[in-house]
């Protein structure tokens, strides 16, 4: 029998988890904002809109949806379609930067046992986080788990997007989240909405994937991926969870206007399914796409398919490379054994990369000379440099426990009867 | 996992039939699992009604030499809270 990664490849009846992005509005202008968020787009979906949403993804039985955005709070009918949601069946996990978790709402959300929140923040200090945040959102962020954990909520997430900056402080966020009641989790920083901007700059260093992937396999249980680093499992050892591009196959992303991508870090034409607006909703888009279809079908490993590797990173992410301007045949441009570096070097100009489809920054943004740093977010940009010299106070385990991903493969997955 | 005893699937727990099998989500514990066999999914179906778990199996046509395959396989749901014991 098949392994079930496998069976994942040629796609599900309805996607495992769908993210949905409810606004494109955000009080934030994070740097590396993977939808490019900051105005609200006129077009957003309406309440009854979103309703039949929900309704059909009740249908469909997709557990649970991943809302974000955006600030997806800043919606004044937010809190009223999650308790829609959540009392259809569709389970909910939200991202915030917590601007809008009062201690009032904090209370609200502990009592409803069909909700799960993750609060984000990239930095364990102010310096860190509020130079890709913006200046106060470290507060804000603390200041939403305090109000959490002071109303009981448990098992909230702390979202950590790993840079270079923050990955020597992964002790330090361990540290937050265990203060807090709250479980870490840390997710890849990809080259997508204003991402792509800033990625030369904050994208771990090669050594620093090195040091991640140690310091998860050292802390196992307990530290959630969201099965996003499976390009790290190359150094050797496999990381648990799926392993694949789950794109088109068991994820996907609804966009505050209702359009569908193949997942949250591909918002761009080429990547665009239909519109769950359309004749036959999103239901006709998750079954019947002919981009989804395609994904779904056997890919070829190109490039990467005689590197020995192969099979345990499936060449990476999609999106990775497709907005950094590399073949989506080839290697991803952090590969590990340091063949995605080979070809970013030999890339022509900066110029021919693909640019995000769509950009609703706030227009206060100015880039610096480089086209890289905010000028105006903080009043103290601090020196990358400087906040690199933070030294790794990390124990180095080369082989410890396994790190375990909030999709995690189960021990039924080798469950093979024979035909009876 | 005793299979002369009623299990029943978990209320907050959902099941997804696939082609493959299916997908089992536990609302409580944001667990998925998988069902990797179809005749495994009949098994899980039947066990609400059926008076023992080695019913639930008879019913859904497992044989003998498989039996002890599919207690491992209810044993590891009900380790993870996706069955419990319910009253016969």
């Amino acid at each position: 029998m098949s392994r079930l990664v496998d069976l994942f490849e040629y796609g599900l009846d309805a996607p495992i988890c769908l993210t949905w992005e409810l606004t494109y509005a955000c009080n934030l202008s994070c740097v590396h904002c993977l939808s490019s968020s900051g105005r609200r787009d006129p077009r957003e979906l309406t309440t009854e809109e979103c309703k039949a949403v929900i309704d059909e993804l009740e249908r469909m039985q997709v557990f649970y949806v991943n809302i974000g955005g955006g600030e997806p709070t800043v919606r004044s009918d937010f809190w009223e379609l999650v308790d829609y949601a959540t009392s259809h069946h569709v389970g909910v996990k939200f991202s915030t930067n917590g601007v809008k978790i009062t201690p009032e709402v904090a209370e609200r959300l502990a009592r409803n046992d069909y909700l799960d929140i993750q609060i984000s923040l990239d930095g364990a200090t102010p310096e860190v986080n509020d130079w890709v945040r913006g200046p106060g959102s470290y507060d804000t962020a603390i200041r939403a788990m305090e109000n959490l954990q002071a109303a009981g909520m448990r098992n909230f997430k702390l979202s950590v997007v790993c840079t270079r900056q923050n990955i020597p402080q992964l002790d330090e966020f361990k540290a937050i989240a265990d203060r807090y009641g709250a479980q870490l989790r840390l997710t890849r920083l990809r080259p997508s909405g204003r991402g792509a901007d800033v990625w030369d700059e904050l994208h771990p260093l090669p050594e620093q994937q090195r040091i991640l992937y140690d310091w998860l396999v050292a802390h196992g249980d307990g530290v959630l991926t969201g099965d996003s680093f499976f390009h790290l499992s190359a150094f050797g050892q496999a990381l648990p969870g799926l392993n694949l591009c789950g794109a088109g196959r068991v994820v996907c992303l609804i966009d505050p206007i209702g359009d569908v991508y193949a997942c949250p870090f591909a918002i761009h034409e080429e990547f665009l399914a239909g519109n769950v607006r359309g004749e036959g909703g999103f239901q006709r888009v998750w079954q019947g796409s002919e981009l989804f279809q395609r994904l779904r079908s056997p890919q070829s490993g190109g490039a990467c398919s005689s590197c020995k590797f192969y099979d345990t990173c499936k060449g990476g992410c999609m999106a990775a490379k497709f907005f950094t301007g590399l073949p989506l045949d080839g290697p991803d441009p952090e590969c590990v054994q340091g063949y995605g570096e080979e070809l970013l070097a030999a890339r022509d100009d900066d110029a021919s990369h693909p640019r995000p489809g769509q950009d609703h920054s706030h227009r206060t943004i100015r880039y610096s000379k480089s086209g890289k740093v905010p000028v105006r977010l903080g009043t103290r940009p601090i020196d990358p440099a400087a906040a690199l010299d933070i030294k790794p106070n990390l124990a180095r385990i080369s082989n410890g426990g396994m790190p375990v991903n909030d999709l995690q493969d189960d021990p039924l997955a080798d469950f093979a009867p024979s035909r009876v | 996992m005793d299979l002369d005893r009623a299990w029943a699937v978990h209320p907050q727990v959902s099941i997804r039939p696939e082609p493959f099998g299916a997908l089992v989500y536990h609302f409580g514990t944001r667990k998925l699992s998988f069902l990797k066999d179809r005749a495994l999914l009949d098994v899980v179906q039947r066990l609400d009604e059926a008076p023992t778990a080695r019913v639930a199996c008879a019913d859904a046509g497992v044989g003998e030499a498989d039996l002890p395959r599919f207690a491992a396989a209810l044993g590891a749901l009900e380790r993870s809270s996706m069955l419990v014991e319910r009253a016969a």
